[in-house]
């Protein structure tokens, strides 16, 4: 039905999109390729451009990497949690009908709109400090020692403070797949005496599985570069290194280009393999 | 078929929710009040909390920091110069994909779907070096590109499923009736696509607005917007939890305002469709 006319003319419309994603995605990916193979240390004025694997080599087995992986896992793993499970309670709580809906709404999801160095440093600051921090007043309230988070618990801390960010995000989706839910299929279920944790896994959640896996994968592949937070809190100390600050680290602060590129590198094919399940399910929903 | 429910049960959710809610919002509603507060009472054990003499002097105080008013117009600047420069080149894009869709739409679609979740880490010291050697480094112009760059798959994204809801029939009469190409979309697609471009500008500049990899490690002092300002916001401890406060929420102020209104196209911009 499109004419031979038209169909160019959408080729032409479409170029330019595809043209700078084109140049941004492989130019600065061939140039991490290219150091990721060389001696590349620009203060000790080192460049040798080819050392084979070399850089891979000594990136995977350092220490550092392995405990950033650590890191990054315990640090992703325990933002899901909390943001899967929370975020399942929210929506099935905000489904139910209450007084003033879309106010407790508005309430739910306004951290999502925090950009990540504000509620870092306010976390940080009023919260967590030992001297000044709300929750230190609180200790003290109950009479127990006040709890040096950010220094005892750094991990801890930064799981918080993300998990707090994203929270909205996965409300509001499994609200959402929530909302789409029949409410027969429920209420059929409800007269039949079905007891109401037996419907909701039985019921519910199934329906819901989708939806959830949707947001642990996009959560992923935001969560895997997180930044600005452990840059505010912790700087990356107190084994609170993950795999993008290490790399981060390895580049612009000891200027070691090499090695910083392999990890990089490495880091693109960790977060490719999380997007290739994205794109699949993503895929699957432009055919219908 | 409506269900009975009794007022006490929907009393007990309300308050759970609510309870929820405010738990949630804490933290943003604790920002406020401090920021209204004297510094000393903004460290008082117990806390003081609404009972205070409210002040509006860390505002002044901050806004009166040189770097501030910079740090602002430079992140309207960027915000919403990347957007407006994602738009002219997504809407041509996504209008071809969504009305004259070829066999390899979807793998486009796709592929600059997949560029979007390529790590920053990856391609962080190409970028420091090809600006330094473009001479752009701390540029409100890297910024606009770089953030216009990383967003446009989203930009594509969602004006593609906008436009994809604007019936082909309305189009098909006006290619009937003799209309051009270019009055085709003018006169007839541009009013229908209108809604679905505000809601992208509005999530895009959110975005961009809030994005703090790249707006850190790229500027120093000219071009740093407000999350650079924020994450350079010190001072010795406890003495300005106050003006932290005033300047954190003239930082999210703006834009918490507009997410509420975009509450929907969150779900629709960040999902990519797979969740309806």
């Amino acid at each position: 039905m499109a004419t031979q006319h038209s169909r160019a003319a959408a080729r032409l419309m479409i170029t330019p999109a595809v043209f700078v994603l084109l140049v941004w995605m492989l130019i600065p990916l061939c140039m991490t390729l290219y150091f990721s193979f060389a001696d590349y240390r620009p203060m000790r004025a080192t460049f040798e451009p080819w050392i084979g694997f070399e850089n891979y080599g000594r990136f995977l087995t350092s220490s550092a990497f392995t405990s950033s992986i650590v890191t990054t896992l315990q640090m992703v793993g325990g933002i899901l949690c909390i943001t899967i499970g929370g975020g399942v309670l929210m929506a099935l709580l905000l489904d139910q009908p209450i007084f003033g809906q879309g106010i407790v709404r508005i309430l739910v999801i306004a951290p999502f709109f925090v950009m990540p160095t504000v509620s870092a440093l306010v976390w940080k600051n009023m919260f967590f400090n030992v001297d000044n921090g709300l929750f230190s007043y609180a200790y003290k309230a109950l009479g127990m020692q006040p709890f040096d988070f950010l220094s005892q618990a750094p991990l801890f801390s930064i799981i918080v403070i993300v998990a707090w960010q994203w929270l909205p995000f996965a409300t509001l989706i499994l609200l959402t797949a929530v909302q789409s839910l029949s409410s027969e299929q429920l209420e059929a279920a409800e007269m039949d005496g079905a007891p109401a944790l037996s419907r909701f896994r039985h019921i519910i959640l199934p329906h819901l599985s989708r939806a959830i896996t949707v947001v642990i994968l996009i959560q992923t592949i935001f969560l895997l570069s997180i930044f600005a937070e452990i840059f505010v809190t912790t700087n990356g100390a107190f084994g609170t290194r993950t795999l993008t600050y290490l790399v981060y680290q390895r580049v612009l602060e000891s200027q070691n280009i090499g090695l910083g590129s392999a990890g990089g590198i490495i880091a693109v094919i960790l977060a490719n393999i999380v997007a290739i399940f994205l794109m699949r399910i993503v895929g699957k929903n432009l055919d219908t | 078929m409506a269900r009975a429910i009794s007022t006490n049960k929907k009393i007990m959710w309300t308050s759970l929710a609510w309870g929820f809610g405010l738990v949630m919002f804490f933290p943003i509603l604790w920002t406020f009040l401090t920021s209204f507060k004297s510094e000393a009472t903004a460290i008082a054990d117990p806390p003081v909390w609404f009972l205070f003499d409210w002040t509006l002097e860390n505002y002044t105080a901050v806004q009166e920091r040189s770097n501030y008013p910079l740090a602002l117009s430079n992140s309207i600047i960027i915000a919403v110069g990347s957007t407006i420069l994602g738009i002219l080149i997504a809407v041509p894009a996504a209008w071809a994909m969504a009305f004259v869709p070829g066999k390899r739409t979807k793998d486009v679609l796709l592929w600059m779907l997949s560029t979007k979740m390529l790590p920053a880490v990856g391609v962080l010291y190409p970028l420091v070096l090809l600006a330094k050697w473009l001479g752009v480094m701390d540029s409100r112009i890297l910024l606009i590109v770089v953030l216009m760059l990383i967003n446009l798959p989203i930009i594509v994204w969602m004006l593609y499923t906008y436009f994809r809801e604007i019936p082909g029939e309305i189009l098909e009469a006006a290619r009937m009736d003799g209309a051009s190409l270019r009055n085709e979309i003018i006169y007839v697609l541009t009013p229908m696509a209108v809604p679905g471009i505000a809601s992208t500008i509005l999530l895009n500049i959110i975005l961009a607005w809030n994005e703090a990899f790249w707006t850190i490690l790229l500027t120093t002092v000219d071009a740093a917007p407000l999350t650079k300002f924020i994450a350079s916001f010190s001072a010795p401890e406890g003495l300005f939890y106050a003006k932290l406060s005033a300047a954190s929420m003239m930082a999210i102020a703006p834009i918490l305002i507009m997410g509420w209104f975009s509450q929907k196209q969150l779900v629709r911009g960040l999902t990519f469709g797979a969740v309806k």
